[in-house]
Parts: structure tokens; sequence; C-alpha cells
């Protein structure tokens, strides 16, 4: 068996990942068909994140990036693929194991007022985690809770350590969960759209905060959006997904200003710029995503593609290096 | 704690929450009259016996069928026992009866529908298939069944009603557990390694808690309303014990005579006991729900 | 003369907890073909604002104060059967959420056909028809899904059919409240583009509310920039581009991320939106205003006119303030 090379500062490799959900049948469907149809949210996904670094997965709805991400920590099972933490193999933890991973590997989540248990103080949901997993207690954790509060910007913490999620606003709720992913120091986090919800105004404090912890922590982010103008701040690399694909994947520079896949470029030129004397051009896109059950053949993005081609239809095309740090899933690339 | 500061320490909760009740309109106040009415029945039950006149069970066949008067207030029944102490002796057991089923109820309904639907699969479809074939039945038919089969007794009675509403219990939890489930902060206990023992007792049942609350009113209600029921075809309970439901038998019988006394007290009662609980629980049921979604 | 005029409009919710002021003392006035643009964070009332030009309000909202002319008919004192006339034809509202606005036992054309014949009703089914048939072309629907079900539709489309529906009878004023918030960033795109093509077709005026400064800026003619109910800054868009006047429009235009630009240095707007039950004394800004003043904490700024179509409710300005110009990176 050949041995698997990592780079020393790779925390996070995922290779040939899938996640499909089978579709649920009718009763009638049930007795007369075998087969079996799914949704491939997750199709064949691979990449690796330094240690350190931002890498963001960016894409529409239903392109597969939140799945991606959950799979990552292991809130959902992979159909197949294998997941690397920090060199060892994770995919198939289980138990204790499983649990002792998650004091590493974090999450949060897009809503923050559901990601919190409306019965639970702050300062019992922070504290939380140390509970679970038996680091402190009593005066110790409440001292633990206090501080982390304080990192997170919510001072004084007394003032909040006895308060319930429903007396917090939004951009509150979202730090007491942030707060609760950090208490234990980990050394990964996957954010799902974690200022989406949020006021305009309070977005910027957010994500300077998980920029902080970069730097204070030594975290390393897997951070999953839509929004791609929110991607160009916060990320070191990208990788645009369609369809349960990475279609492209870059470092930051390279996916803004050099972007080749076609459905990159129709995204970019879609987002709105706050100036109005810029004149816009469109790429004309037809159609809208297809669903994920019935995927379109070949290249999943060919009958929305104003660039379409005989060979697309017919074969998927491969994600290739097309130069140093880029890598493009499309046959006009040759 | 000196029993001063008990009782202060409780009256510093009970205070507050009875004003707060009041402050939240039509609502509060359903739920406050029901627990007066409640605990009145259930001082009634606690001092009855002793204050009551007569011995309940005492029959004199000098005196059958007596109208209300001074010396016995809500007449006598065909035997000649005293109605009125018949009546506040026989609530006690209403109360046994209807706690007990409640309680029984409770302890296997609700952790077999929280176990049942988080671990879900073939267990759950097991468990829901007995749960529904139990909940097709009429309450009263089972009931009569059961208690038929246990004999007399409280303890038997109880628990015949209790067959009858623990799928209430398992229903209501379980549909409250399945959507719980999917819900983004059970997502993220399990994202920050809680065992499944933790999941389902500090964040789903603290959140199933309200709906099971009202369940459990409207289970006394019904409780009661069936306990009655049995005690009138005779089955449940030994012949010397006081109870409303025995005297709704006995006074069918008499009221076309113009006996009007014998079936109308203890009717009361029961009403009253039921109409007690039932408001406690709609009373519970509209502060609990929207309001707590804010 | 303006299409839509409004004088110092106020609107409270009178709820039981307390009443709320969600629309302070606003005036504009916008032109046929003109685009307005109300922008804001949540609890800024610029959804209360939309909604009360044509008097829809839910319960327990009252406009309290202040006229609304279209077209020189003061609205707030019509009476709602007057009203009913005005809704649909002169002025059309497109809601937040095209997934829960159509009726899901209706085919869109029903819905259209309903539509036009309530309004007109001595059209005959044919001519209805027919001008459904047109208004489904102009949305870049198929003509044959006239017969489909809403559910059968995506959101995308289902915001262009409840776009249709809003100029089906070529009203002169359309309010658009959030219509792409549930949307993809290209359908979002489209859908925006399909409503200034429209625009241009059928000549109306449009107020499109939205909390994304961003399209805002890159769709509209002109700009009200809305906090805790009040008119903070009105200008053109250019105009608030160029010289944003308010520290909240100059703290927002800081703080959104900009697709055009590299290292971007975002700087946030401390602290957060009051709490409607208790706003704060004086300006409703001033907790997190950087430039704060004794006077911003005591009385209420009043609008200023700073520019030739350029509007700013702050003490900054006027006899008595000092122009501040922002600090740009760009």
């Amino acid at each position: 068996m050949a041995k698997k090379v990592f780079m020393l500062s790779e925390i996070v490799k995922v290779e040939q990942l899938k996640k499909y959900f089978p579709v649920q049948k009718s009763f009638l469907e049930q007795l007369f068909t075998r087969e079996l149809s799914y949704v491939k949210a997750v199709d064949n996904v691979a990449f690796s994140i330094r240690s350190g670094e931002i890498f963001t997965l960016a894409g529409e709805s239903g392109c597969g990036k939140t799945t991606a991400g959950r799979v990552v920590v292991r809130l959902l099972e992979p159909t197949s693929g294998k997941i690397y933490f920090n060199g060892k193999d994770i995919t198939k933890l289980r138990g204790e194991k499983l649990r002792l991973l998650r004091r590493k590997m974090q999450m949060i989540f897009q809503d923050p007022y559901a990601s919190l248990n409306p019965r639970m103080k702050v300062v019992a949901a922070v504290g939380h985690p140390l509970g679970i997993h038996e680091l402190a207690k009593g005066g110790e954790k409440k001292k633990m809770v206090l501080e982390v509060l304080e990192k997170v910007g919510l001072t004084p913490p007394e003032q909040f350590v006895n308060l319930f999620p429903h007396q917090l606003s939004g951009g509150q709720r979202q730090r007491v969960a942030l707060a609760r992913s950090i208490i234990l120091r980990p050394e990964f986090m996957v954010a799902d759209e974690p200022v989406s919800m949020i006021d305009v105004s309070l977005r910027t404090t957010i994500i300077d905060l998980m920029l902080n912890f970069r730097k204070e922590l030594g975290l390393t982010y897997l951070f999953i959006t839509h929004d791609l103008a929110v991607a160009k701040y916060i990320s070191d690399r990208i990788a645009i997904m369609y369809l349960g694909k990475i279609i492209e994947m870059g470092s930051k520079e390279l996916l803004f200003l050099d972007p080749k896949h076609p459905y990159t470029q129709a995204l970019l030129l879609a987002i709105p710029v706050p100036n109005p004397e810029l004149e816009r051009k469109r790429l004309g896109l037809t159609g809208e995503v297809p669903s994920a059950i019935d995927v379109p053949t070949g290249c999943r993005f060919h009958p929305r593609c104003p660039y379409n081609t005989d060979k697309c239809s017919k074969e998927e095309p491969q994600l290739i290096e097309v130069e140093k740090g880029h890598f493009v899933a499309c046959h006009l690339m040759k | 704690m000196t029993k001063a500061k008990i009782k202060r320490s409780i009256l510093a909760r009970v205070i507050p929450g009875l004003t707060s009740l009041v402050k939240k309109g039509p609502s509060g106040w359903m739920v406050i009259l029901g627990m007066i009415i409640v605990t009145a029945m259930v001082v009634m039950t606690v001092i009855g016996p002793s204050v009551a006149p007569h011995d309940p069970i005492r029959s004199d066949s000098r005196l059958i069928r007596k109208p209300p008067s001074l010396q016995f207030p809500m007449g006598t029944t065909h035997l000649g026992q005293d109605m009125l102490s018949r009546i506040l002796c026989g609530g006690s057991i209403m109360l046994q009866v209807s706690t007990f089923s409640v309680l029984v109820c409770f302890l296997i309904g609700v952790p077999l529908g929280l176990f049942s639907s988080y671990v879900g699969g073939v267990f759950d479809r097991a468990c829901s298939l007995v749960i529904d074939a139990i909940y097709a039945f009429p309450g009263l038919v089972i009931a009569i069944a059961i208690s038929a089969m246990l004999g007399r007794g409280v303890v038997n009675m109880a628990l015949s009603i209790a067959v009858v509403y623990i799928p209430s219990y398992f229903r209501v939890v379980r549909s409250q557990v399945l959507s719980i489930k999917e819900l983004t902060y059970v997502e993220a206990a399990r994202g920050i390694g809680a065992k499944w023992h933790t999941i389902i007792f500090r964040y789903v049942f603290p959140n199933v808690i309200p709906s099971i609350v009202v369940v459990a009113t409207i289970n006394f209600a019904d409780a009661v309303l069936t306990a009655a029921g049995l005690t009138f075809i005779g089955l449940g309970l030994g012949v010397d014990v006081p109870d409303w439901g025995r005297d709704l038998t006995s006074g069918w019988a008499y009221v076309s005579s113009g006996a009007w006394w014998i079936i109308t007290f203890p009717g009361l009662m029961i009403i009253l006991l039921a109409l007690g609980f039932t408001l406690i629980g709609e009373g519970l049921s509209e502060l609990l729900n929207p309001k707590l979604q804010r | 003369m303006p299409l839509l005029k409004v004088d110092s409009l106020a609107v409270d919710y009178r709820t039981s907890r307390g009443t709320i002021r969600a629309v302070e003392d606003v005036s504009f006035s916008l032109k046929k073909g003109e685009t307005l643009g109300l922008a804001g964070e949540s609890g800024s009332g610029k959804s209360t604002l939309g909604l009360s030009i044509i008097r829809l309000v839910p319960y327990p909202g009252v406009i309290v104060k202040g006229h609304i002319k279209i077209d020189e008919t003061d609205i707030v004192k019509l009476r709602e059967h007057e009203m009913r006339s005005i809704r649909g034809r002169k002025a059309a509202y497109i809601f937040q959420d095209p997934m829960t606005s159509l009726n899901p036992v209706k085919r869109i054309g029903a819905h259209f056909i309903e539509l036009i014949r309530t309004h007109e009703p001595n059209i005959g089914k044919e001519e209805a028809f027919e001008r459904t048939k047109t208004v489904v072309k102009n949305l870049g629907i198929l003509s044959e899904r006239i017969n489909d079900y809403p559910h059968q539709f995506s959101g995308g489309m289902r915001q262009r059919i409840m776009i249709g529906l809003a100029i089906a009878l070529n009203p002169d004023l359309v309010i658009a409240d959030e219509p792409t918030t549930a949307l993809d960033v290209i359908v979002q795109a489209k859908i925006l583009d399909l409503l200034e093509s429209l625009r241009k077709v059928y000549g109306m005026a449009l107020i499109l509310i939205s909390h994304d400064l961003s399209i805002i800026l890159e769709r509209c003619d002109k700009i009200i920039v809305m906090y805790a109910g009040h008119m903070l800054e009105y200008a053109t868009s250019i105009e608030m581009h160029r010289n944003p006047k308010h520290p909240y429009t100059q703290g927002l235009l800081q703080s959104i991320p900009n697709i055009e630009l590299f290292d971007q240095k975002l700087v946030a707007i401390p602290g957060s939106p009051p709490d409607m039950f208790n706003p704060p004394k004086g300006c409703s800004f001033w907790p997190r205003c950087s430039y704060v003043k004794k006077i911003c904490r005591v009385k209420e700024p009043p609008l200023i006119k700073v520019g030739r179509n350029h509007f700013v409710r702050c003490f900054l300005y006027g006899k008595k303030g000092v122009h501040v110009e922002r600090n740009r990176k760009s």
C-alpha cells in the first residue's frame, strides 16, 4: 500500500468525498422499482487545508458546501471517501475516539437563533464542552467561561452569564456560539455562513473576531459562504462549488483576478458592487440550477454554459492544475 | 433551614409567580382559577374525613332517601348514608386514583417516547405500532377490560386508567422530539462531543416539557372522569368505599322518584374537579405556546 | 410634478408592551420613472415605510402623522374602498417572500386573470388571457407554463411571477420589499435586471427596499438611509457614494465587503441597533457614533440640506456644525 504523504502543515485533507442522500420512495415505487435515486449533494470532492489558513467553500444554495462542511467534522457520515485530520484517517472514527476528536474540531452555524439551546443559560451553554470532556469544574469552569466571553467581546462578561438566548440579540448569540466553540481551544473550525443572518453593521465585528482567533489561537478555518464579497475579504484560498463538485479552486488573488471557469466568471459579474457609477456587464447564463437528483451528463454546468460544446455534455471534466495553485474543471482549459 | 425560612422561600417564589400569571391576561386567570379549584378540592380531600359529621359508610334504614335538611345538608342515600360525609370522603379516592395513574403514565410514556423517537429505526417503528394499537381503542373500553382483569383496588384502578393515557404522552413527546432532533442546537451539542444521554436530557427533554405539562393536566381531568366511569359501572373499588362515581350509579336509579340530591352532588364534584384541571391545562397551553416563540 | 410626495410621515405600532415609533418624520419625493432605494438594517423602519405608502401597514400599526400624495391625492385620508382602487393599479407592492405569497392551489395564469378582471371588470376572458400571455413572456417564462401551479416553479421563477403580478396592471409606482433576499446571487442579478428592463418598458417608478447597501447603490437613482425609524441621509446614489455625510452611512460603507477591492480595511460600527421600545434620547444613532457631541444626546437633529440633492440629519452639519469628510482608503 502506498504510504500517504502529507505536507507537514496540512491539517485537514479530504479525498474523493461523496455524500449521497437517498430519496424517499413512495409506497408504490417501493413495491415496483428496485433502484434508488440519490441526491448527490457532495460528489467526489477533494481539497486540503494548511494549518493557519482560511479555506473557503463558496457557491450558491444547493451546491453542497454546507453538506461538505458537516461531513468534514463528521456531523454527517460520508457515503464514501476519506477525511484526514493532522495526518490521521478519521473517516470511520466512532464512539470515544470521535468525541475526543471534537475537542480539536469545532463548528459554528448559520442561524444564531437556532444554534443555542433555548433552555440553557449562557454560562451553562458555553461551559458545557468543558463539562463534557471533564476538563474543568465549578469555580474553575466559571472562570474559563468568563475569560472566553470577554474574548468574544461580551463585556462585562458577568452581565451575560445568567441570560437565556432569547434575551440576547442575533449578534450576541453568535458570539456566545463562538465562545462555546473556542473554549476547548480547538485547532480547526468550520464556519457555516456565520454572518449571513446577522445585521450588516455587525458582520464586520464577528468576522474580525474570527480573524483575531486565527492569530491568537492559531485556528485554521473552513469557511462556508454564498457571499463572494465576504469570501474575498476573509479567505486565503477559495474553492467554488457547483452541484456537488468543485469547479475552480485557487488562492484569492488567482480566483478573483483571473477566474477561468465560466460559472465563476458569471458569479463575479452578478455580485452587486456598491458603486452607482460603474457599468456592469453580465455573463448571460440560461436557466437555473438543476436538481441534484437528476444531474446533467458530462459537465454539470453545460446546460447553462454559454461556451457549451459537444464534448461538454458527454465527458465530465477533471479538476486540473492550469497554473501553479489554480485548479479548474472545464474542457475549455486545454 | 427553619420552618419559617422554608415558608418564606416558598412564598417568595409563589407570590411573584402568581402575580405574573395574573398579568398575562385571560389565559393566566384560567390557570389561577383552575389552581384554586384544584387546591380547594385537595384541601377538602385532606381534611374531609376529619370534618365529616357522620360516618359515610354507616347505613341506617330509617334514614333512607331523606332530602337535604339541617341534619343532613345534602340529604341521604338509598342506604341511609349521609351524602355530605360521602362527598367529603369520596374525593380522596378520586384524587388518589387520578394522581397515581397520571404518575404511572408519565413515568412510562415520557421516557419511552423520548428514547424511541431519538433512537429511531426499527425500534421506533415497533413501539409506535404498539402504542397506536392501544390508542385506537376507546379509552373506557380498555380501562374496563383491564380493570376487570386486575380486580378491585385503588392501585389496580389507577393502572387500568394509566394504560389508556400512555399513548397520549408517547405521541406528544415523540412528535416534539422528532422536530427538536433536527434543530441546530441539537446538532451543535453533538458537535461539542455530548453523549446521547446528555443530549436527550439536557437539550431535548427540557424543550419538550411545555407540551408534556399541558398533556398532564388534561390527563388529570380525563383520569378523573374515567375513574368515575369505572366505578359507575361497578368496577374498580370495593363496595364499602365512599366514592363519587359509585354514588352516581346509585343516584341514577332514584332520580325519577324525585331524590335528585343523590346524583347531583357527586356529579357536581366530578365536574368541578375535572374542570379545575382542564382550566389549568388550557390556560397553560395558551401561555406556553405562542409566547415562547418570540 | 412628482408622482409620489411624502411629507413628515410618522407611523406607530401600538403593541401591548408599549408604542413603537417605527417611522419618524420621513419626507421625500419621487418622479415618474425614478428609482428610490430604502436602505437600513432590521428595525430601521424601511419595510414599514414601504407598506405605509400603499396603506398596508399591519395591525397594530397606525399612520399617525403626515401626508402621502400619489398624483396629488393624499392617500392617508382615503377610505379603504378608495384605497383598493389605487392598490394594484396606481401602486403595487412586491412582498418579501415569494414562497408563500402565491396561492398554491391556483394556476399561475389564473392569478393574473383574476387580478386583471378584478380591477377591470369589463374585460372579457379572452382579452385578459392575451394580456396574461404578454406579461408572462416579458418575465422570461415560457407561455406553456401558464397552467402550472406555483410549487412547480423555483424560487427565482416565483419571484418573477410576483413581479409580473405587480406590473400586470401597469401601475405608476412599484414597491419591492427585499425582492432578492431569499435568492442566489445569479438569480438575484437576473431579477433586478428584469425589474430594470420592465421599468424602462412600462415607465414605472420603483422603490427598492433592501438591507443590502450594495444593491441599493448599484441600482437606485436616489437613496434614503434609515435607522431606528429615522431618515438619516437622503441623497442621489452618486452623491451618497462620493460624499456620504452621516457617520452611519460612512460606517456602513466602510463595513461592507466590496467585491471590486483587494485588501480592504473593513471597520465595524460599534454597538448594535437600539431596542425600539426604549430608543435613545436625542439622535437615535448617538450611542454608536464616533463623533458624538453633547447636543446629540439631548436633542434630535433636524434634516439639513447639504447639497443640491443631499439632506442629512446630523448635528455635524448646518450652521453650527463642521463638515466631516470620510477618510477614504479605496
